[in-house]
């Protein structure tokens, strides 16, 4: 296939991009793989994998503790992967990147943390109508264990939060904002400048959930201000089980601990511990140092790209699709905000999208049907479940085209 | 390879359309809630009993093609059935759609356009959960049932 003239404006070749990604070279079900569920995870560049196995065939050793080479060796590459995370998120500096399992755990951090110490009985958290479950349950709980109450601004039929609602739910009660940079379920971008600067006004500090975000969007949290932001390195093309925490230096150094264990101590006796300071407090026991070396990896490899080539890239595929199939009778879209990254909700008029999810499957092409871990949009428009193509830097407009031949067929099925 | 037309046959799409005794039971002394939370399936399945027999049967719900059909053809064949014969059909039902019957197991009668789901592993749970909740309501579990 040749690459459009708008993929060359956009700066982006995906023709000489896709071989780099070696998952996307087979079939499905006798039809070449169109992955589409992106949202979900993304796909590994081959340059993320040789790191990691570089990472184990030549660097592998236990970090911050032996003093032989191979330690120092480990040390300097997990360490390098903290600067490499800092300089992607213009943070200020290295030691506010805490490494952990994923953005869930991220949120559950800052919840069991900072949220313990400064949450207390009639206190709120505000949250959106739009999070995933993983940005509404730590909160739950944390509301449910300290008698606070948990606080939901409201979303348009768009699927846009209605800042009016949202300002006048910040109150001297509230005292955390948690917001989803880009909803998963819907694609929404949220004005998370405008949000901050409307929560600072009144003292309260803010976590971003970004986990929809990074690959889509080049990400400031100094020019943000944010105070805590999270994301997952596998939505970022890098490995599972590796999260990443920031948070401004002065509020980690106040929190307490998250878990106990090696590493977060600087000395132990039975009766007393003196903690690591930050970011090691927050990093007990032995971290995922390969996940570590291989999300460097996939941000040197995003930094080569380019980010405001590949968010131009997606914006363009974005609203191909959006044309495409809207544009089929029958199909209506979940989610039609004005800015929006990444993700296309659908439903089709008297066809499940489970129904869907596996016709597009025998005709390979991977997407998400369900209630995408965010139950309470689907509440709020009033579906079970939607289905969901989710797109990434190597996704091209001919794979939009196979998505729209997809949908007719599911329809000639259902007729 | 798998055929799509072995999963969604003809009788398949055409009780998904319109379900038989798709209606709550007024006089249902049984029932039970059964929810896929993986695809957001939820089914409610009514019975009247006659003893130790299914005099009516209903249920009501949301749900793709598959677990649609199924909960339909399942009414269909369950009246007047005792406990245990429904139970059994249960077993031969579910042998069927996971690709384990053997071939004297194969007296499924209607419900054998059911067998193209053991090609298809990930819809196994949609083709059960009618089932999964009858059990339940025949066994009197009070909590919604989960294929989870």
């Amino acid at each position: 296939m040749k690459a459009s003239p708008q993929e060359i404006a956009s700066g982006l070749d995906v023709e000489r991009i896709r071989p780099d990604f070696p998952i996307l070279r087979q079939q499905a079900h006798g039809h070449p793989l169109v992955y589409l569920d992106n949202a979900a995870t993304s796909q590994k560049p081959k340059a993320v994998i040789d790191a990691i196995v570089r990472y184990y065939e030549r660097d592998n050793a236990n970090i911050h503790r032996g003093v032989h080479y191979l330690s120092q060796q480990a040390t300097e590459e997990f360490e390098a992967a903290r600067k490499a995370v800092q300089l992607f998120l213009h943070a200020a500096r290295p030691s506010e990147i805490i490494f952990l399992r994923g953005a869930t755990e991220a949120i559950n951090l800052v919840a069991q943390t900072y949220g313990r110490v400064h949450i207390g009985t009639g206190d709120e958290v505000l949250i959106t109508a739009m999070e995933h479950h993983s940005n509404i349950v730590p909160w739950q709980m944390l509301c449910q264990e300290k008698g606070a109450k948990l606080q939901v601004a409201p979303i348009n039929d768009y699927g846009e939060l209605i800042l009016e609602e949202f300002e006048r739910l910040l109150t001297s009660r509230t005292k955390i904002v948690a917001v989803g940079h880009v909803s998963n379920a819907l694609g929404t971008i949220n004005p998370i400048a405008k949000i901050i600067k409307m929560a600072h006004a009144k003292n309260i500090p803010v976590l971003v959930d970004g986990a929809q975000a990074v690959p889509h969007v080049a990400v400031n949290v100094q020019e943000l201000d944010c105070d805590f932001y999270v994301f997952s390195s596998h939505k970022l093309y890098g490995p599972t089980g590796v999260g990443i925490l920031y948070g401004k230096q002065a509020l980690l150094e106040a929190m307490p601990p998250y878990q106990g264990g090696g590493d977060m101590i600087s000395s132990v006796t039975f009766e007393k511990t003196t903690y690591n300071k930050v970011p090691h407090k927050f990093e007990a026991g032995t971290p995922d140092m390969s996940g570590a070396v291989g999300l460097r990896a996939a941000i040197e490899y995003l930094n080569k790209l380019g980010m405001e080539n590949i968010a131009a890239h997606e914006h363009e595929l974005l609203a191909y699709a959006t044309e495409k199939v809207s544009a089929i009778s029958g199909v209506r879209i979940i989610g039609t905000a004005k800015e929006k990254a990444g993700v296309l909700s659908f439903v089709i008029e008297g066809v499940h999208p489970h129904d869907i999810g596996t016709i597009l499957d025998q005709e390979g092409i991977a997407i998400r049907t369900g209630h995408h871990c965010a139950q309470p949009v689907m509440e709020r428009f009033g579906i079970d479940a939607t289905a969901r193509a989710s797109f990434a830097l190597y996704n091209t407009k001919e794979e939009i085209d196979a998505l729209v031949r997809g949908i007719k067929k599911v329809e000639e099925v259902f007729a | 390879m798998a055929d799509l037309r072995d999963l969604y046959q003809e009788v398949i799409l055409e009780h998904s359309k319109a379900p038989r005794n798709y209606r709550e039971l007024k006089t249902a002394d049984h029932k039970a809630e059964g929810f896929n939370p993986l695809c957001g399936d939820r089914f409610t399945v009514f019975l009247e009993m006659d003893g130790d027999s299914i005099r009516d049967i209903g249920f009501q719900g949301s749900g793709c093609a598959i677990s649609k059909a199924s909960a339909s053809m399942m009414t269909q064949s369950l009246k007047g059935k005792t406990r245990s014969e429904a139970k059994e059909l249960f077993e031969r039902f579910h042998e069927t759609v996971t690709g384990r019957a053997s071939e004297k197991q194969n007296d499924l009668g209607k419900l054998a356009v059911f067998s193209g789901v053991s090609e298809f592993p990930t819809r196994v749970k949609c083709a059960t959960l009618a089932w999964h909740t009858l059990t339940a309501a025949l066994d009197g579990t009070q909590e919604a049932i989960s294929t989870e």
